[in-house]
């Protein structure tokens, strides 16, 4: 496995099977969080609706929507080619407006929130990932667009 | 005992971190010595895995539940594997950062199960 160093150019993988690769060079890094973030939501969520979802209903909902979220993005992310590109690109997008809405709500209102959720105050349970990771992936999805071949025109 | 464990996992984690995040910052995939280090912490987390079954099977009680505590304990043995087969998919310093990323996410599970276990 010792391997010479490798380059920054061979390190932007091309698509493979006529679908861009996504998950090349950062991105993998970016796939890795967020597979990441979909285990801890998902377990989370699964657990809190099971087991005392009474307690906070909205906290709760919302802990789900975000692991629905988290999961889409990372199976977006690994199935890759340009229609994943633009539905994760949309969900990201969806993703940066509920942490900023849910984090304002919860600095607003903290009486609506008996238990917190993944993304109270930010997402700063979560060391603010929540809030800087929609940001790092739609820079580099945006990105991922221009190392792509030219498109044939349709 | 565990809590001796826990401690050891998470620093160890943290200089897996440090290593492998050296490694990405002087442009450099994982190399074997990578994974002798990550096979080092994975069977620190095996060990943690099962003196915390055993610790349960023998009765004690996890300050915040059995079921939270054998998922972070089940999450903390998968978390460098899962980092470390991804770095083999990507040969180059991203999949370093990859394995980097990924004990600090063990580190931080060791923090929390931690207080899981002691409260």
């Amino acid at each position: 496995m010792a391997e010479p160093v490798t380059t920054k150019k061979t390190a932007t993988a091309t698509g493979t099977a006529g679908r861009s690769k996504l998950v090349a060079g950062p991105g993998v890094l970016l796939v890795w969080v967020y597979g990441v973030m979909s285990v801890g939501a998902v377990s989370r969520s699964v657990y809190e609706i099971l087991v005392r979802f009474d307690t906070a209903p909205l906290a709760h909902s919302l802990s789900a929507v975000a692991a629905v979220v988290y999961a889409f993005i990372t199976y977006t992310l690994v199935r890759g080619g340009e229609r994943a590109r633009r539905a994760a690109l949309v969900c990201c997008a969806a993703e940066l407006a509920g942490v900023l809405i849910v984090g304002t709500w919860t600095v607003w209102d903290p009486s609506a929130f008996p238990d917190s959720t993944v993304w109270s105050e930010y997402g700063m349970g979560y060391l603010f990932i929540p809030v800087l990771l929609p940001v790092t992936g739609m820079l580099w999805l945006r990105r991922s667009r221009g190392q792509q071949p030219p498109a044939v025109a349709p | 005992m565990l809590d001796a464990l826990t401690i050891a996992v998470g620093v160890t984690a943290l200089a897996l971190a440090a290593w492998c995040g050296h490694a990405a910052y002087r442009d450099q995939p994982t190399k074997d010595w990578h994974f002798i280090g990550m096979a080092v912490v994975t069977v620190l987390t095996l060990v943690q895995l099962v003196v915390g079954v055993v610790q349960l099977a023998r009765g004690e009680e996890p300050h915040d539940g059995t079921v939270t505590f054998v998922a972070y304990l089940i999450g903390a043995f998968t978390a460098i594997p899962a980092a470390g087969f991804l770095s083999l998919t990507e040969r180059s310093r991203w999949g370093s950062a990859t394995v980097a990323s990924g004990a600090v996410v063990l580190a931080v599970l060791e923090v929390r199960l931690y207080d899981i276990w002691g409260g």
